[in-house]
């Protein structure tokens, strides 16, 4: 069965040497410098400014207690999967599984919706 | 046509030879790119005939060679990396964003019964997996990395408020569309994008029928996920100058363009395979196998369409207003809509 | 951290209002004269204003920005001691402007720039970034730099920076005869050429106590409105673009394409056009101009009408503009701001009811107000603002007298030209006109006008020469862009460009 992977593996090959080509046809063909570019030109651009190069942003804490119930809805989806595949063959028993599953991390989201992390300010 | 070919080859366990396969995949790459630069004009185009101007017309007949200048402009010019950027991540980004994009093109089913040609059956696809599904959420999602790991790896500050935006985005969206896209899943009973096609095909009716509110979900959290408009906030020109390509220029910037018009071509292909029944013809039921392909080409242009439109004619969201669009408003509709269908199923 | 500094002087004199700024630059003026040589001068120029100036009259309000200009005082009985007296005031205002100065530095020396410009990092707060939006920048409509602070997508704290339009207009007028500064002042606020041109002329007209005849005012209305129109659809259609809908600005600019036609064929110049004179205007429209403008005045309201049906009913243009940078009329007035801004917020201020000049009196027109001063509201005053300019044009026309239009005093206009061939008089005008221009009495006049961005004035002073002594404009979006720190703070960024593009200022203007 693996053998019709084929495909896959030769798109991503394909697609990581076309753009390995544009990479290096870009360096070939673009102009280059005898000098040194200056540090104004190695600036990173902030509306024609000095900027203050700084590595590492961070994100704001908000951003953290979504991404974790991100996580948690996508984990459900992940487990949804499988059983949407075979709900058919499984009826009745795996309906009122999901059902319970589902209305659990329902009133997950509400809870947490009317504790306002949802909110964004 | 015999019952044993009607499907797909991987339901009766058959895999082509390897040098069928290697033609295939390379032919389906080439007409994947170069459709990129059709999708490139027909969009300016028709965005120009939206905004009562002709679009490019000066670069060969009807501005033809348009594209191909663009990116002949691109590779022209300087690479450019900004002091204290990450220096592989930078250059890997782009990279990212690229392969991601291309490799969910080889999903998409393009006929259903294998066709003969010179003696071997072959099927119109690059690839028929029984987790299709999976594999083309998996694929959108590292997609999303080019654009995190660009923006971060900027040292811009532009590109870091681009990237944080482009998380934002991921993290509201992608539930909803895994959850849209259960209803199909249910229905059909499998995860390959021939079958849920053949299942339309059977049933005799588009899954927009039946599944309208996941069809609705779906595309709007595609949206999202190729950054169109209203959700095109992540390059928001007006506010984040160019988001997360900020410093990106020449043949790094050129690979997030052209991944961008994949994303394009690929959310309309998929959008017709799940929704619109694929290569199936409404009441034509004896159509020639050779139409297949361009069936859903023709529905995959008309998708396009409809999201260029919406370009032409829909501001962009507030990146809050997108969040609590996607936890409030899209996530409980396609919890419940898998919740109904599940118990239709069953009940059925 | 010197060049900073000085951004951050011109910022916060921006930020901080237009008295103290004002009071600012003309401390900072004095600075330097503590040298004997500058007294001196000082004093000579108050000798000869003080000699030539029995009397001063103030026809218009006096400009608030008079501290920057010597002017003296001209109650005085014999020269002589009007020399004592003015020297006396002299030194008393130059002891005032120290007093001043000082205190300025005093203030500028307690302003902690690390904390605005230093790296983000040593901050308290590391979770705040600074960023500069502007001068480069696509959205900031110019050259403008907002000094932004962020929490997030927050802006905590954003502070105005400008100076980088600054063209020295209002200096080189100085150098100029009269009618030779119209060109010059319309280019300050380019998107109002007709309204600069429109204050300047009124004020000189003002001094010289010309009477413009009536068809020159209805086509001075006439072209305003069609400029007031033109205005609000670049607002209109760059607005939208920066909210991310980008066919309107198309639409938008295909309407202000007509007008610039129009500009076009009455004056020959589609931008800075020059129509309007001191006395009138140039000339008198051309022969099929009213049949354009009359297609057009027809088309206008359909237009409209599909632009509201395009953005008033997207859900997510309201979503965008309800309730976002909401100021309430008190602190408007506060900050000074005037114009669309000022009515949204349910003001019904307009200069062309309260002080109606070129004959604005004779036209029935409503003046749109909003309720609470959010970004909808001054959308909506804007597009209402449109229509209104449509009545407005439409009665002018319909009601276009006949007569000159120019005034026939030939010390300000110059003669026709078929005089010239007969008159030896009317030679010797045209000659004195183009070579000297014409001199204006004495005084000081300021000209109010309802401009598409608020109150424009035009501060003129003359010294009797044939060039003004002093211009000064009071531009509405260099005062309106006081209050935009209050309206941004706490808002996000998208909804920071809004309401930047709301106020729609225009760096033209605001430097000069």
């Amino acid at each position: 069965m693996l053998r019709s992977y084929l495909p896959l593996l030769i798109f991503l090959v394909l697609s990581t040497g076309v753009g390995a080509f544009f990479v290096m046809a870009n360096t070939l063909l673009g102009p280059r410098f005898k000098r040194r570019p200056t540090t104004v030109h190695e600036d990173a651009y902030e509306s024609g400014l000095p900027s203050d190069v700084q590595q590492g942003f961070r994100f704001g804490i908000s951003f953290y207690l979504i991404a974790m119930l991100f996580l948690l809805f996508d984990i459900e989806v992940v487990f949804l999967y499988p059983i949407a595949v075979e709900l058919k063959q499984f009826g009745t028993f795996a309906l009122v599984e999901t059902a319970v599953f589902i209305v659990l991390l329902f009133v997950a989201l509400i809870y947490v919706w009317r504790r306002g992390a949802l909110e964004w300010k | 046509m015999t019952s044993v070919l009607a499907g797909p080859l991987s339901a009766i366990n058959y895999a082509e030879p390897w040098y069928v396969q290697i033609i295939k995949a390379l032919l389906i790459f080439a007409i994947g790119f170069s459709l990129v630069p059709l999708v490139l004009l027909y969009e300016r185009k028709l965005l120009g005939r939206f905004q009562g101007r002709p679009g490019p017309n000066r670069v060969g007949i009807y501005g033809s060679m348009q594209p191909l200048a663009d990116i002949g402009k691109l590779l022209f010019k300087e690479q450019f990396k900004p002091r204290g950027a990450i220096g592989w991540l930078f250059i890997a980004a782009p990279l990212i964003s690229m392969v991601a994009a291309l490799a969910t093109f080889p999903l998409i089913p393009f006929s259903g019964a294998p066709q003969e040609i010179l003696g071997t059956k072959v099927g119109l696809y690059g690839l028929d997996s029984d987790i299709g599904l999976l594999i083309f959420f998996a694929f959108s999602a590292i997609g999303s990395y080019g654009i995190l790991l660009g923006g971060w790896s900027s040292t811009s500050k532009y590109s870091f408020l681009g990237a944080m935006r482009g998380a934002a985005q991921l993290i509201s969206y992608e539930a909803a569309q895994g959850l849209a896209l259960l209803g199909v899943v249910m229905t059909t009973g499998s995860l390959s994008l021939s079958e849920i096609v053949d299942k339309q095909d059977h049933m005799g009716l588009w899954f927009l029928v039946p599944q309208i509110v996941g069809a609705f979900i779906f595309f709007v959290a595609t949206l999202a996920e190729i950054n169109r408009t209203p959700f095109d906030l992540l390059e928001a020109d007006s506010e984040l100058v160019g988001g997360f390509m900020t410093e990106y220029g020449g043949g790094r910037f050129a690979l997030y363009y052209v991944a961008e018009y994949v994303h394009l071509v690929v959310a309309g292909a998929m959008f017709s395979t799940l929704f619109l029944g694929g290569w199936n013809i409404p009441f034509w039921n004896g159509a020639p196998g050779f139409l297949d392909p361009f069936v859903v080409l023709a529905k995959t242009l008309v998708i396009v369409s409809i999201i260029i439109w919406i370009r032409a004619t829909l501001p962009r969201l507030r990146y809050d207003q997108l969040m609590s669009f996607g936890w409030k408003i899209l996530l409980p509709l396609a919890t419940l809509n898998a919740l109904v269908t599940a118990i239709v199923l069953v009940a059925l | 951290m010197e060049v900073s500094a000085d951004d951050e002087k011109t910022g916060s004199g921006g930020h901080a209002g237009g008295p103290d700024r004002e009071a600012a630059t003309g401390s900072r003026e004095q600075d330097a004269p503590a040298t004997k040589g500058e007294r001196d001068r000082g004093a000579k120029i108050a000798d000869q204003t003080s000699a030539t100036t029995p009397e001063a009259d103030t026809d218009g309000q006096p400009d608030e920005g008079g501290g920057s200009s010597p002017s003296a005082d001209p109650q005085a009985e014999s020269p002589a001691t009007a020399t004592a007296t003015a020297l006396q005031e002299r030194t008393e205002r130059e002891a005032e402007w120290e007093e001043l100065a000082r205190r300025y530095r005093a203030d500028e020396a307690t302003i902690d720039f690390s904390t605005q410009l230093g790296a983000v990092a040593t901050q308290d707060e590391a979770e705040l970034l600074t960023i500069n939006m502007g001068p480069h920048h696509p959205a900031t409509h110019g050259v403008l730099r907002l000094l932004t602070t962020l929490e997030g997508e927050v802006i905590r704290d954003v502070k105005p920076i400008i100076g980088y339009l600054h063209t020295g207009i209002e200096k080189t007028a100085e150098d100029k005869a009269y009618w030779k500064v119209i060109p010059v002042v319309e280019r300050m606020d380019y998107l109002a050429y007709y309204f600069n041109a429109m204050a300047y002329c009124g004020a000189v007209e003002d001094l010289l106590g010309v009477e413009v005849p009536k068809r020159a005012q209805y086509l001075r209305v006439i072209h305003l409105e069609l400029n007031r129109i033109m205005s609000h659809l670049v607002w209109l259609g760059t607005t939208m673009l920066d909210l991310g809908a980008i066919s309107i600005l198309w639409y938008a600019f295909r309407e202000r394409e007509t007008v610039l036609d129009l500009f076009e064929y009455s004056s020959g110049q589609r931008m800075h056009t020059r129509y309007f004179q001191i006395g009138g205007v140039v000339e008198d429209i051309p022969a099929g101009w009213a049949t354009k403008l009359q297609r057009f005045l027809d088309e206008m309201p359909t237009r409209l009408d599909q632009y509201e049906a395009m953005l008033s009913k997207n859900e997510i243009i309201l979503q965008r503009l309800k309730n976002v940078g909401v100021l309430d009329a008190r602190r408007l007035q506060e900050w000074g701001v005037s114009g669309p801004l000022l009515r949204a917020a349910g003001v019904p201020w307009d200069l062309r009811k309260a002080t109606p000049y070129s004959s604005y009196d004779d036209f029935d027109f409503k003046v749109p107000v909003g309720t609470i001063g959010d970004n909808y509201d001054r959308y909506a005053v804007r597009v209402a603002e449109m229509r209104e300019s449509v009545k407005i044009i439409q009665q002018a026309l319909d009601g276009l007298p006949e007569g000159p239009t120019i005034t026939e005093d030939r010390k300000v206009a110059l003669p026709p030209r078929h005089e010239l061939a007969t008159s030896m008089e009317a030679l010797i005008h045209h000659f004195k006109l183009v070579t000297e221009g014409m001199r204006v009495p004495e005084g000081e006049a300021y000209f109010p006008i309802e401009g598409p961005r608020g109150e424009l004035g035009c501060f003129v002073r003359s010294n009797g020469s044939s060039k003004p002594a002093r211009v000064h404009m009071r531009d509405p979006s260099f005062v309106n862009l006081q209050a935009f720190g209050d309206m941004a703070r706490g808002e996000y960024i998208a909804d920071m460009i809004a309401t930047l593009a709301c106020l729609d200022p225009l760096l033209g203007g605001i430097d000069r």
